[in-house]
């Protein structure tokens, strides 16, 4: 006889001022230390904060397709690495034109979301399980074919351009937003719709929410979980092509530990580790408010070491106020 | 015959350590309302779950208009029109009702999703069905009834030929049991062929052409309704006659209170609710769907916080924040949902049985003691006759009226002074509900005293020594088993309009 029923109006007022909650922590983030540090709200600075968001929104991107679904992916940040090296195998090794080089990387990060998928759904592997082996897989694949040397692109080919060149830049001068902010700009509004708008978006809920419902429902789970981790997997390889564009290097032992970064990132914006909610929009937000974090700490001369300790801090809190939150709603 | 829809014949299944269906037989004829009955565990779930394509059957056939056929899977089934509610909710929460109707036929316009079309369709189900629900609400902001409507809107939106109801009226208002049937006799006039499960029989009379009784996994027999009688059926049921008895009611009821609930409100949903509870009594809790019983327990239990009010247990005030606070002042809390609050399904039998008593289970340094664990367990299932192969089986494996025996159980071995009892024959067959009966008036004789939330009229009048009616979060009146009837506590639980509860006594 559960009769609270909460109006479609107030619970989605609630939703709201979570999305707010994120963002407006963002702004207070910004604020404070523009008060605190006259170097933080320089053009330069903001551009600086802009680039070191782009790769961890794209891993964060796909991973929030992964942990909408109820699941996780571990293996985000060496698979971005796998991709990075098979695009500069591509590109350095065989001498193939740039497009070949990002389709090679793209698709390197497909086939591991997909195999990823293959492993939970089909051999019903845990999530956990099945990402922290394509996690040491990624990883070793990337040292055994670069022979544990990082493999530099050629300054004349042009690599560099695709995350560090602006073409904004070029229109409006002055303005010099570089390129691989804006890849992260246009996959986030890609995923957002994708994921709010399309049939495949609509089965990451239902799954996330309950997977059984689902199958009973007629939805082949199985497939459209392969299909999901896939997905996550192209942002992943996006992610790969463009840490290799601004480091014009691939760089095989990069990449452990961005996996949690991007989790971090979808956790604060408001996706539920237990599945069923979150948002694109939400996991954007995150991303920035880590690498916000990070810079303005950075300008603030706090040592690294604190860095990671306030980061850490900052996962809790904002989870804690999601609970909180929750608990408001319910 | 040309208007056989499905006939189903020596079904045979079998789960590990569980012979569910042995050589079961069963037909649906176009245009008809079959009933299918059995005892908790007889295998109605799990015959109708291999005609929607759920699980595979071990031997036998099924034949769809006269054609062999197999099913795979539910989609399968699906597309030879062939739907199913079933027992347990199964709905996504956090998507909408439309959402939940439609998923896997979502309306696309190009390659995005059309929710305009999605909820316009769901909107027409719902208007067809008189059903005040908004499409575009999410399922997990709904009460349990109105997700039911949502499940039984999803089944009716295949359209299907087949439509198989398992327990559909366990979790609804009788309203909405009114508005269902009232729904399934338009479908049976269309030629629709109807499968319809249920403890409630005396809804056999009202709707069903048909009945089919199994009886541990054997087929038993299939009668006309219009032939049959209750008692005749029990009997095909059980296998024997179950008599129907009146409240027990000891001579000296005790007179010391042992739990009294003053003025408690609580954020819209309570206004003021008054009432005691003395020892050795069976307080019964009558009302509509809604009128704030279950809010009041879980205020009771700590499980939802109130606003205002005092609770004092043996006359003294106690302050209850959380159900652990409430256990330590031995108050049990036996929920009406059992697979969202009650169990632990992927635990086994015996951990669910001694889940509220780990502290008396373990020894040194929190050991527990396994052999102790297993016989307060195998003593509650033995009590309460739970079907289940073992104390190691899942509890997820166990039927749906097994796993509600189970959460009486655990609150059983805890032995609390003050149990409060929310629906708690809910979805159980009527020889278990008459073994329920006799446990509640057994522990109302050894002097706990106990609260019985039911919507069921019938069984408040047959238990309770005394009858608290509520409305609208109220407590509209009061009543001694001598003045309850149907008439006295339906006039109380429609009283409505707001002010402040005054105790009618009358
Ligand atoms: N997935 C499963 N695994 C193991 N045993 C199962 C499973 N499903 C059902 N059973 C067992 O099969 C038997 C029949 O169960 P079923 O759910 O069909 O009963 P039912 O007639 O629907 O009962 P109820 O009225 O309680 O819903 C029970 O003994 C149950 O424990
Ligand atoms: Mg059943």
């Amino acid at each position: 006889m559960t009769d609270t029923v909460l109006t479609k109006e107030k619970r989605s007022r609630a939703d709201v001022i979570q999305r707010l909650a994120a963002f407006g922590a963002l702004l207070l983030l910004i604020v404070a230390f523009s008060i605190a540090s006259p170097y933080f709200f320089t053009f330069d600075n903001i551009v600086g904060i802009l680039i070191a968001t782009a790769v961890n929104g794209l891993l964060a991107i796909g991973v929030t397709f992964i942990i909408i679904t109820g699941g996780i992916d571990l293996s985000v940040g060496t698979v971005m690495t796998l991709s990075s090296v098979m695009a500069a195998v591509f590109v350095k090794r065989w001498g193939l034109p740039i497009p070949l080089g990002i389709l090679a990387a793209v698709l390197t990060g497909t086939i591991a979301g997909f195999l990823n998928g293959v492993m939970i759904s089909r051999m019903k592997l845990p999530p956990f399980i099945a990402t922290l082996g394509m996690l040491n897989v990624a990883r070793g694949l990337s040292l055994v074919i670069t022979q544990l040397s990082p493999i530099y692109f050629p300054l004349e080919s042009g690599w560099n351009n695709i995350a560090m060149g602006s073409v904004l830049g070029a229109i409006i001068p002055g303005f010099d937003i570089p390129n691989g902010v804006l890849i992260m700009f246009a996959a986030a509004a890609v995923a957002g719709l994708i994921l709010s708008k399309t049939v495949i978006g609509r089965y990451t809920f239902a799954i996330g929410s309950n997977e059984e419902a689902a199958r009973l429902s007629g939805v082949n789970v199985a497939i459209w979980k392969m299909a999901i981790y896939a997905l996550g997997g192209i942002f992943v390889g996006l992610g790969g092509v463009v840490i290799a564009a601004r480091l014009n290097s691939a760089q095989p032992a990069l990449g452990l530990g961005y996996e949690l970064d991007a989790i971090a990132a979808a956790v604060i914006g408001g996706v539920s580790l237990s599945g069923g909610e979150g948002t694109i929009l939400g996991t954007i937000i995150g991303a920035f408010i880590i690498s916000t974090l990070t810079n303005g700490l950075r300008i603030l001369s706090v040592p690294q070491e604190w860095q990671i300790v306030v980061t850490g801090l900052i996962i809790i809190l904002s989870v804690y106020l999601d609970i909180i939150r929750r608990r408001a709603k319910a | 015959m040309d208007d056989m829809l499905v006939q189903m014949q020596g079904i045979d299944k079998t789960f590990p350590g569980v012979h569910a269906l042995k050589g079961c037989d069963f037909d649906l004829k176009r245009g008809e309302v079959h009933a299918l009955v059995g005892e908790n565990g007889a295998g109605k779930s799990t015959l109708m779950k291999i005609l929607s394509g759920i699980y595979d059957m071990d031997a036998g056939q099924i034949l769809l208009k006269g054609q062999p056929v197999s099913i795979p899977n539910p989609h399968a089934a699906q597309k030879m029109g062939i739907s199913m509610v079933h027992q347990e909710l199964n709905l996504m929460n956090h998507l909408t009702a439309a959402q939940n109707i439609f998923i896997g036929r979502e309306p696309l316009n190009f390659f995005f999703l059309d929710e305009h079309a999605l909820n316009q369709n769901a909107a027409k189900i719902f208007e067809m069905m008189n059903l005040a629900v908004q499409p575009w609400m999410k399922v997990a902001d709904m009460t349990v009834a109105k997700q039911q409507m949502v499940e039984i809107a999803k089944a009716l939106s295949f359209n299907s030929e087949v439509l198989i109801f398992d327990e559909p009226s366990a979790a609804l208002t009788d309203v909405e049991i009114k508005e269902l049937f009232r729904i399934i006799r338009q479908l049976k006039d269309n030629g629709v062929g109807i499968i319809y499960i249920t403890h409630r029989l005396e809804e056999l009379f009202q709707i069903s052409d048909r009945v089919t009784v199994l009886r541990d996994g054997a087929y038993v027999d299939t009668v006309k309704t219009e032939d049959a009688t209750i008692n005749q059926i029990i009997k095909m049921m059980v296998g024997r006659v179950i008599y129907e008895s009146a409240p027990e009611v000891p001579e000296d009821r005790g007179q010391d209170i042992v739990l009294e609930v003053r003025n408690l409100s609580s954020d819209n949903v309570l206004k003021n609710v008054n009432f005691n509870l003395k020892r050795g009594e069976i307080l019964g809790f009558a009302g509509l769907v809604g009128a704030g019983r279950t809010e009041t327990a879980r205020a009771i239990f700590g499980a939802d916080p109130y606003d205002s009010g005092e609770i004092y247990i043996n006359g003294e005030r106690v302050n209850i924040k959380n159900p652990s606070d409430a256990v330590a002042h031995s108050v049990a809390y036996l929920s009406e949902d059992r697979k969202r609050y009650g169990l632990c399904l992927g635990l086994d039998v015996k951990k669910n049985i001694v889940i509220t008593i780990y502290e008396k289970v373990t020894a040194f340094i929190g050991w527990v003691r396994e052999k102790f664990v297993a016989s307060i367990a195998s003593k509650i299932v033995e009590q309460l006759s739970i079907r289940t192969p073992s104390l190691d089986q899942k509890v997820k494996n166990l039927s749906g009226g097994n796993q509600q025996k189970l959460v009486i159980g655990k609150w059983l071995a805890k032995d609390a002074d003050i149990m409060i009892f929310d629906e708690p024959t809910r979805g159980i067959d009527v020889g278990a509900k008459q073994e329920i009966y006799s446990l509640l008036n057994d522990l109302a004789a050894q002097g706990k005293s106990i609260i019985m939330i039911s919507s069921e009229l019938p069984e408040i009048l047959r238990m309770s020594h005394r009858v608290v009616v509520m409305c609208e979060g109220r407590v509209t009146g009061e009543l001694d088993y001598t003045e309850a009837n149907q008439e006295s506590i339906m006039q109380l639980a429609t009283q409505r309009n707001g002010g402040n509860s005054v105790p009618v006594n009358a």
